[in-house]
Order: C-alpha cells, then structure tokens, then sequence
C-alpha cells in the first residue's frame, strides 16, 4: 500500500505543519493548489484555520471546489482538520451564511457563549480536551481507532460543527459542560475539529492511520 | 466569574543569537545552550506548548529565530508561539512558514496599533498572542513596557489588553516585569485585572519558582495557561513535576502517558 498523501494549498493556514507531521509517520507527501493534482489525490487532506467565509472564497478562487467534490464523489480517504472539517458540512452560521462544501448533512454554529451551569468561559476554545467516545459509536476502523477514549487533542475553535445525522458525529469533546463535534464520518470522509498535527503522540497515531486508510 | 478553560502548561524559552537565555526582569543572565534541544526536552517530557522569544530582535528591528524555528518543528508537534521583533505582516508570515502556529507581537503593536488588525485579517486571530509586558505602577495600575521592559509605552496595560481584544488578537501572554526571574510568584492581580477584563484566554507569565505558585495564579489570577522559564531551565523542577502537582491540585488538564511515545 502506498503512503501519497495529497494536502490542499488554498493559501489558508499553516501547512507546512500538517505536511511535517504526516511526512514524521512515513507519509508521502504534496501540497498543490493544483486541481487536477487533488482530483487525482489517493488521500486528500483539507487543513485551514481562520474564517469559513474567507476559507471557500479561496478555494472557489482557485477552482478546488469542483475537485474536491469530484474526490469525494469516490470512494478515497478525505480528512478535513479544523476550519477543514467545518468547510465540509453544507453550510456555515459564521459572519452571516456561508455555503460550505456539502459533504456531510449539517451547519456549522458558534460555540455556545455559556456553558450547561450558566457559567460563561472564553471563546476561542483554546487548549487541550479528552475525545469522548459519542453514544452508540464504535471506533473500530475509524481513523480513531488506535486512540483511546479520553485521550488528549489540541483545539483552538470558536464555531462547530453539528452534523444533520447524528450517526456522522464518532467523537465529541467536552467543553465547560457542553458536547461539542470533534470528529465527524461518513464512509472514507473524516473530518476532526481539534488539530492532530499539534497533538503530541496521539495526533500523530491518527496521521498515521490516515495514510493507511 | 467566568469558568476556567482546561490549564496549559506553557515553556518559554527566550533566545538571544543562538542561545537560550534566562534572566532576571526580562534581563538576560544566563545562556544555556541551544534551545532546540531544550525545546525537544520539554515536548518529549509532555509540556502543551512552547513559546520562543527572540529577547533581543526588537532592539535590532529583526528576528533571528527562523531557523531555530524551522528545526524544532520539523519533531515538536504541539503548538509553537514565536515573538520578538515582528513588524509586520510579511515578518509574521516568514515565521509562519518556517513552522510557528501563533504570532506574538508587542513593541510594533505599541506603536501602531493597526498590526494587530492587519495580521488578525490575513491569518486570523487564532494565530495572535498580544504580549504585554507589565510594570507595576501603583495598587491596582500596570503600564505596558517594550523592548524587554525598558520602553514605557505610556498605555495602561489593561486598557491595551482590552483594546488588543477589540483589533483582533486571539491570546494574551501577561508577563510580569516586576516577578519575572525572581522565583518569588506571578503577579496575580495583574494576572486577574486582565482575565477579567477580556474574554479570550490569558497566559500568566513571570516569576513561577514554587509549585504553590500555581495555585495563587490559578485559582486567584483566573490564568488560563502559565508560562514557565526559570524552574525548566535551571532543571529545578521538570514538566512531570508541575503536571502531577496541577493533577492533584484537581485543575482540569491534559493527562500525558510518559514518555510521550512517537510512532
């Protein structure tokens, strides 16, 4: 089995991280911004932070949507990670409605300002969480399945993503008391808020997994 | 009273030319070698992030720290915040590439407030640290120095932790002038004024010497994360210590399996 992993260059956030890391678990790794390269991609990956609105407009720019969607349309490994995964749902709340990419039924919302006891917390979500196991879903040959329930992921969030079906979401983390999406599915398509490649050892596992999808 | 977020434990790791310095009030005494190594150290024993100063770039209107950066992130894979000396977006971006995750910026944004806008716009507010080092000036007053504490700024360092909230930064790192290097605690009022007065999350910084000194930050000072120098570098105390002294403490935080096992 091959280890190409293709990473998307829409001219959003840091990718070099993402490519040093999948590159540390013995990936082989391109970044493009060329659609034909990410039509052809035996895994995609769509990294990204800041705004949703700013992130599609780029990826509109440079005629990634079409590509990405037509990747989509088989069945190859997708892993969307933050504003990555967000952009996967169909749209987005965030600085009015943004259209996103439609690969998984939902929106996106703004975390909650208050948490389950009234009490408020700061926005972003900034720091490290347990991944919790969702009610119902097994990991088993997911991309978590070498992670252990309660194991620790670095999230820096202020929207989430709350899937239409509530068998995409695997995984949720807990924030001041409220559930929030950390890692959606639907078939090879995966998407994780928190940042695996900034996640220490277990970030890594789930990098390594991908590649071996 | 707001909750607070799961505690980060944070290494700071001042840099001068090719080596890792540690002070007293932000003034360098002491090299300790290369900081990649330190660095490497501290994520391997499981600290949360890591954050590098380039101690003498704003002096010199540069920032030396793009290929300490460049090695280290190539095998720390946690969160890397670089500052010293950035001025603009074309310098935050340079460090950006070359493998840091959030941007620190201080003296230029004294200056010209309008960086933080800028820089928020381009890479968004997730990727900016406001870092403010503060002076004591009376009971509940702080001003906001530059250039390692020796440029007064002349704004109050609340007022410019609320105004850095409304340009667009997504993190304050409050370091202490008074505390910094002393062992002798952080300055939790300090620390407290601006947790309270903003709504994104604080980083405490300066004079962490005890590991009760955790508690008074924590619990009285609402700081989000600790930075911590003196007691890494000096091997006073490692990360383990301060994590399993959080974890007793019952602060909510990260539990690591040591050794941070790398596939």
């Amino acid at each position: 089995m091959n280890h190409n992993v293709t990473i998307v260059d829409y001219g959003v956030g840091n990718l070099l991280s993402v490519a040093r890391a999948f590159e540390h678990v013995g990936g082989k790794v391109v970044v493009t911004s060329d659609a034909s390269i990410i039509e052809a991609a035996d895994r995609l990956v769509l990294p990204g932070v800041g705004a949703f609105g700013h992130g599609m407009k780029e990826l509109c720019d440079r005629g990634h949507i079409d590509a990405i969607q037509n990747f989509a349309s088989t069945l190859r490994p997708f892993l969307g990670i933050c504003l990555g995964m967000q952009m996967m749902m169909d749209v987005s709340q965030e600085f009015g409605r943004c259209e996103g990419l439609g690969l998984i039924a939902g929106e996106v919302m703004p975390v909650p300002l208050i948490g389950s006891d009234g009490t408020e917390h700061k926005i972003p979500h900034i720091g490290w969480s347990e991944l919790l196991r969702t009610e119902g879903q097994s990991w088993q040959s997911t991309l978590i399945e070498d992670i252990e329930p309660g194991d620790w992921m670095y999230f820096v969030h202020s929207y989430a993503a709350s899937p239409t079906r509530p068998e995409n979401i695997i995984s949720h983390c807990d924030y001041n008391g409220l559930s929030l999406t950390a890692v959606i599915q639907s078939g090879f398509h995966f998407g994780v808020q928190f940042h695996p490649e900034k996640s220490g050892a277990g970030g890594l596992k789930i990098l390594k997994k991908f590649i071996e999808l | 009273m707001k909750a607070i977020s799961n505690l980060r434990l944070i290494a700071r790791l001042d840099v001068k030319g090719p080596d890792l310095i540690k002070g007293v009030h932000l003034e360098g005494v002491r090299k300790f070698g290369d900081p990649q190594e330190f660095a490497r150290r501290y994520y391997k024993e499981g600290i949360d992030e890591i954050i590098y100063i380039d101690a003498v770039a704003s002096l010199y209107g540069r920032n030396n720290l793009t290929e300490i950066l460049r090695h280290t992130a190539s095998d720390v894979f946690i969160p890397i915040t670089v500052g010293g000396g950035v001025r603009s977006v074309a310098d935050a971006q340079r460090l950006l590439l070359a493998g840091a995750d959030k941007i620190a910026v201080n003296t230029e944004a004294t200056k010209r407030p309008a960086l933080i806008s800028e820089m928020a716009e381009q890479f968004g507010s997730q990727c900016i640290v406001l870092s403010i080092q503060a002076k004591r000036q009376s009971q509940n007053k702080w001003e906001a120095y530059c250039d390692l504490g020796r440029e007064h700024t002349g704004l109050d360092a609340i007022d410019w932790a609320i105004k850095g909230q409304e340009l667009g930064v997504g993190e304050i790192l409050v370091t202490s002038v008074d505390q910094e290097g002393t062992q002798n605690g952080f300055d939790v009022d300090l620390t407290r004024s601006i947790s309270q007065a903003v709504t994104i999350p604080v980083i405490a910084s300066g004079g962490m010497g005890q590991l009760n000194h955790l508690d008074e930050v924590i619990q009285n000072g609402s700081a989000d994360a600790v930075a911590m120098a003196h007691i890494f570098h000096y091997g006073k105390y490692s990360v383990a210590d301060v994590r399993d002294y959080a974890l007793k403490a019952n602060y909510s935080m990260r539990k690591v399996r040591i050794p941070a096992n790398e596939s």
